[in-house]
């Protein structure tokens, strides 16, 4: 399987290309070393999953990273199961990005730069999910980060973007710090970095503690929750999801590709490729259960009321990733890979659609200036409606799948797992609400935007419609190699991943399975209900509701004032300490001063040196040769002294 | 290791004698002159290559080993000779001054001549500091350039150049005294001016400490460490861009390697003993250089506390006391001069245009000049360590070694990567994003002399990131034998170690061992 090399390396090369030659010689056609070689990857990635499917799978390195003395850590590829999913989720979203861009970015001055960064960022994402190690995994992560920091600041005249784009890296760096302790305990602990010899021998460490001030810790708690760390940062959750909605600055395409389908849920993917240490530990598991359950709930909250297309869809994209974690953190580790693969595809078509219909509205992002959309553009519309049916959990479309073998399997867990059920089952009502809220305010109802815009409305360039079907296929279709088999189905995908990922297996009976399936749907549909009531039937309701809850209205818009909050309590004060304290008082006033001794004696000097320093360079000369003598002599005194 | 010529001692003087014979030069051929000063650093850059070619990485071993007999009646002796320790930072020093002296071509328009001889003087003398086995020797090369760097910023410096320069020179004279002081004490000890055999000299513990004193001053100053770092913003700010790419990329290293030379195997129990004082100043540096970062106004003064944070990462590395944190040190010592070498390279560029190191008087620059934006990215990247750029090897190894010797140290220090991302992007974004500011609106694009000086170091920043063992390899040995060097305890030693009472404070608390 040597050709898997060049999966990584295709983009890297389109990268190289663009960056070189991009600007003087490609220009308007510098779509093309990009296209072709995420091309060329997505097909070689179908390779690898047939591959896959017929048993090979590899382990291998390529050469030796860094080696120092007994630490030594290689790039090297593991090809399984879990990453042949990944594989063909990145490549095909990747692939149907990119040339959705080719219409979307269209003239843009920086066109050849934004291939190549969209190249670099596919590079560094196949890197993270292809290697076989946790130092490259971590290479892989901070690589697509830098990627998301320059793609969301792309256009870097606009003071929002650059500020989203340097908040997203530095809150990516909070996660990051335990995410770096982790790999540097595990290497500790286990005296490798390679996954293979650290999961097989995971299990000997299971009841070691560590003591922290007094504390016992179980190392292996430790060490899985450090890991948990980044994958907070990234994956947005509670508490560093704050970055996530400003990323939405960034060119759609870039928030379909990156903030929805896989940069993010590189999080879960490294939560499922440690499962053997996770499994582990409970308490980590837990952990990774509550905080997506009410990460999943919470930001479903927030969606709710905002009128930004496309900040609804990232804060739907976060609850979305706590559907993932709770998945993990109850065990089900495959269904929340499934329901990663299936949201990749139902999510960037619900952003290319708001990326389409930003194009004909201007770049208008209030949905309350939009409205009837419908009639304009047809196909954008269709698919945004798949989309969200697909996302609001209706029974045959993809997110249906994967959702309900979520709230199932945390039904079955039992225990913490009932508990994130009833927050999962609440976030899929406001789900479905918000999905069509989305749906009604943008595509119903009057036109409510300046007569300059209505005449400018149209559908989008075959370009960009053409990758909306395909993606609209896999919002569908994409959930029926996992159909549970009370509905008579076979759950192929969990089969197909059973070699890494444990498969539970749950004693509850077929009435409670048909149980939490009837509910979800049931919540579903109750939300596409209340939606329809409150954007088509009445629309004064929202407002009277508004009116009446002004509290609870506020804070949901306010988005429970964290970015506030965390304005309050960290930077404000570092900034403080920095500009007063640190620099203004300490550096200044008392370090200078005691180890100056005497300020003022260096001023006199200063001031002596002044007259001498008159340009001319000789008295420096003889300064010199002065200093020089007087060293020399001293030594030779006390030489000869001694 | 046939090279036909002794590698070390021309790489030493050829860039000294050429100096001296440039003073032939009338002063009005600018451009001879210029190109003279080039040609001997291209020179010395080509014949230093065989110490990386011809270097045998199997050994720990002196090798190209120089030695004649000088001074006899006082043992001084010509001894020069390379290990893994010492053989990167030569080849470093050989690079810088190619780069020097490019970078100087538009931006020195007064005393050209006198500036390149200052400049080829340094050169060799830094050459000669790190290629010396001989104490006197390793003192007289140190001295000798610490003036020509004091005339660099004091003749060719900014508005408060007299100032920046005279702290500077009372800083490291007070240190270099102190050195000077423990150099004779060692002499009389060990009846010899050879470092090797001062390396097996096995000091009484007493002796020991008050020379452990004596040396600290004089390295901590060079590093610097905190608390003794406030000569070097100044000296970084007011300096010609030449002047802070030699401080930043050789000069300060200097400092860290007094302590891999001299320090820690002549004096290993006392060296062992401060370990806690050493990594706690070491951490505090790398935090309050990152936080004062924050708090910066200007471009230099900006990079110059950053490169406290950066070097308390290096010193943090070395008093691991182990073989990755060791490696770590060395290996960022390199990427250090690397990347802030070339961030002094980067805002010389902007400054000859605008004559302004003011933050606020830039913004947009993304926009006017591309490439240049580009270069500064990756340096900035490499500043902040990212994986596949260099700096993150160096940290992640000095992480690493730190974790396993003192694990609240490596995870108080892992915060200033935090900070160290916050206010190198903040800087980035407020010179090349946001709206183009007017006053730079209308700036010349970089000329090729700065691409190809840039060009290089991103090559090394790259190279480093993406393959270190390079580099990594020629460490092993040396670092393995230092290491043996330090762990072996004098008997003597032992009791006293036992006898110190228990560090106390924030000090104590990073230095209790057990534990996580």
């Amino acid at each position: 399987m040597e050709y898997v090399l060049w999966i990584p390396l295709l983009p890297l090369i389109a990268f190289w290309v663009n960056i070189l030659l991009g600007k003087g010689v490609l220009r308007g056609q510098a779509h093309w070393p990009s296209v072709l070689a995420v091309g060329g990857s997505m097909v070689l990635a179908v390779r690898v999953l047939f591959d896959v499917i017929h048993g090979q799978t590899m382990n291998q390195d390529i050469y030796t990273w860094i080696l120092s003395d007994n630490f030594r850590v290689s790039v090297g590829f593991l090809i399984d199961q879990l990453t042949a999913v990944m594989l063909i989720v990145v490549t095909t979203v990747s692939f149907l990005v990119h040339v959705y861009s080719i219409g979307y970015m269209h003239g843009d001055k920086g066109y050849p730069r934004y291939f190549a960064y969209l190249s670099l960022f596919t590079f560094s994402m196949l890197m993270l999910v292809m290697s076989n190690n946790f130092l490259q995994l971590y290479f892989g992560w901070e690589a697509v980060g830098l990627c998301s920091y320059l793609l969301i600041g792309y256009w870097y005249e606009k003071r929002s973007a650059s500020d989203a784009g340097k908040k997203a890296f530095i809150v990516n760096r909070f996660g990051d710090f335990g995410f770096g302790l982790g790999v540097i305990l595990i290497f500790v602990t286990f005296g490798s970095l390679h996954y293979m010899p650290v999961f097989e021998r995971a299990p000997e460490f299971i009841s070691r503690t560590v003591n922290i001030y007094g504390l016992e810790v179980n190392l292996i708690t430790l060490i899985a929750l450090l890991l948990f760390c980044g994958a907070v940062g990234k994956s947005a959750q509670l508490p560093l999801h704050v970055w996530l909605p400003d990323a939405m600055e960034g060119p759609t395409p870039v928030s379909a590709l990156i903030h929805a389908a896989t940069m993010v849920t590189a999080g879960v993917f490294m939560v499922a490729r440690c499962s053997p240490i996770y499994d582990l530990s409970p308490t980590a598991m837990a952990v990774v259960a509550v905080v997506g359950g009410v990460t999943a709930l919470f930001a479903a909250t927030i969606a709710l009321v905002q009128n930004d297309i496309k900040r609804v869809i990232a804060y739907s994209t976060i609850s979305q990733l706590g559907y993932m974690f709770l998945a993990c953190g109850v065990g089900a580790y495959s269904a929340g890979i499934f329901h990663l693969y299936t949201h990749a595809y139902f999510k960037a078509l619900l952003f290319l659609c708001a990326g389409s219909v930003m194009h004909a509205m201007a770049g208008e992002l209030d949905m309350q200036k939009m409205g009837g959309l419908k009639r304009y553009m047809p196909v954008t519309y269709w698919t945004m409606l798949v989309a969200s049916l697909s996302i609001s959990g209706i029974p045959g479309l993809a997110g249906f799948f994967s959702k309900d073998e979520i709230l199932f399997s945390a039904y079955a867990a039992g225990g913490v797992g009932r508990v994130v059920w009833v927050l999962g089952t609440l976030a899929a009502l406001l789900t479905a609400f918000y999905s069509f809220r989305l749906i009604y305010l943008t595509f119903h109802g009057e036109f409510r935007g300046t007569e300059e815009q209505r005449h400018h409305l149209h559908e989008s360039p075959p370009v960009m419609t053409v990758p909306l079907i395909l993606l609209c296929i896999g919002a569908v279709g994409a959930g029926w190699v996992g159909i549970p088999e009370i509905l008579g189905g076979k759950n192929h995908f969990g089969e197909f991943l059973s070699p890494v990922l444990r498969h539970p297996h749950y004693e509850v009976s077929h009435a409670e399975e048909w149980m939490t399936m009837a509910l979800s749907v049931t919540v579903a549909v109750v939300g596409i209900v209340v939606a329809t009531v409150f954007y088509i039937k009445d629309t004064s309701i929202p407002v009277r509701l508004a009116r009446r809850f002004p509290f609870i209205y506020r804070v949901l818009w306010n988005k429970y004032y964290v970015d506030e909050f965390y304005n309050l309590i960290v930077v404000r004060p570092t900034l403080f300490v920095a500009n007063s304290i640190i620099e203004g008082f300490t550096d200044r006033k008392v370090i200078e001063g005691i180890v100056n001794g005497l300020p003022a004696f260096v001023g006199w000097l200063g001031a002596q040196m002044r007259k001498v320093q008159n340009g001319v360079l000789q008295h420096y000369g003889m300064i010199m040769a002065t200093g020089v003598f007087v060293i020399l002599a001293l030594l030779l005194v006390k030489v000869l002294g001694g | 290791m046939e090279v036909g010529y002794p590698v070390l001692s021309v790489i030493i003087f050829v860039p000294i004698v050429g100096g001296a014979l440039m003073t032939l030069i009338p002063r009005y051929m600018e451009g001879l002159l210029k190109v003279v000063a080039l040609v001997i650093t291209l020179a010395t850059f080509v014949l230093s290559l065989p110490l990386f070619t011809h270097f045998d990485k199997s050994t720990h071993m002196m090798q190209f080993v120089e030695r004649k007999e000088w001074i006899s009646q006082f043992g001084i002796q010509y001894y020069v000779g390379v290990d893994g320790i010492s053989v990167l930072l030569i080849l470093l020093s050989a690079i810088t001054g190619i780069l020097c002296v490019l970078i100087s071509w538009n931006a020195i328009r007064e005393k050209v001549k006198e500036f390149y001889i200052a400049i080829l003087l340094i050169e060799g003398a830094m050459i000669g500091v790190f290629a010396s086995l001989d104490f006197f020797l390793f003192y007289i090369f140190w001295e000798a350039m610490l003036i020509p760097m004091y005339l660099i910023i004091g003749v060719w410096g900014g508005p408060r150049r007299v100032y920046a320069a005279i702290k500077f020179f009372l800083y490291t004279l007070i240190g270099s005294v102190l050195m000077l002081v423990g150099i004779i004490v060692l002499y009389k000890k060990a009846g010899t001016f050879n470092v090797l055999q001062m390396h097996d000299l096995h000091l009484p513990y007493r002796v020991q400490m008050w020379l452990f004193w004596a040396f600290l001053a004089a390295f901590a100053v060079k590093v610097p460490m905190w608390p003794v770092h406030t000569w070097l913003p100044d000296a970084h700010t007011e300096a010609p861009t030449a002047g802070s790419v030699i401080l930043a990329a050789i000069l300060i290293k200097m400092g860290a390697y007094g302590f891999l030379r001299f320090m820690l195997p002549i004096l290993p129990d006392a060296t062992k003993d401060m370990i806690p004082l050493l990594m706690g100043l070491s951490v505090v540096a790398i935090i309050y250089g990152a936080v004062v970062c924050l708090a910066q106004t200007d471009l230099k003064r900006l990079i110059a506390y950053s490169s406290v944070s950066h070097m308390g990462f290096v010193t943090l590395g070395i008093f691991a006391l182990n073989q990755q944190g060791l490696e770590g040190g060395i290996l960022q010592m390199i990427n250090h001069g690397i990347v802030t070498g070339a961030l002094f390279l980067c805002v010389g560029i902007v400054y000859e245009r605008t004559h302004s190191r003011q933050i606020a008087d830039y913004g947009g620059l993304a926009s006017v000049m591309p490439v240049y934006a580009g270069f500064f990215m990756l340096f900035t990247l490499a500043s902040i360590g990212l994986p596949g750029l260099n700096g993150f090897i160096g940290e992640f190894l000095i992480l690493l070694g730190a974790f396993k010797a003192k694990t609240l140290a490596a995870v108080l220090a892992a915060t200033g990567i935090i900070i160290g991302a916050a206010y190198m992007l903040w800087l980035y974004q407020r010179v090349f994003f946001n709206e183009v500011n007017e006053k730079i609106r209308n700036l010349e694009p970089m000329e090729f002399k700065e691409a190809i000086t840039l060009l290089i170091l991103a090559i090394f920043v790259l190279w480093i990131g993406v393959y270190p063992n390079t580099f990594l390899s020629f460490m092993h040995p040396s670092v393995s034998h230092l290491l043996e060097q330090i762990q072996r305890a004098t008997p003597e030693a032992a009791v006293a170690v036992n006898m110190t009472t228990e560090p106390q404070g924030i000090i104590g608390l990073l230095g209790s061992s057990g534990g996580l």
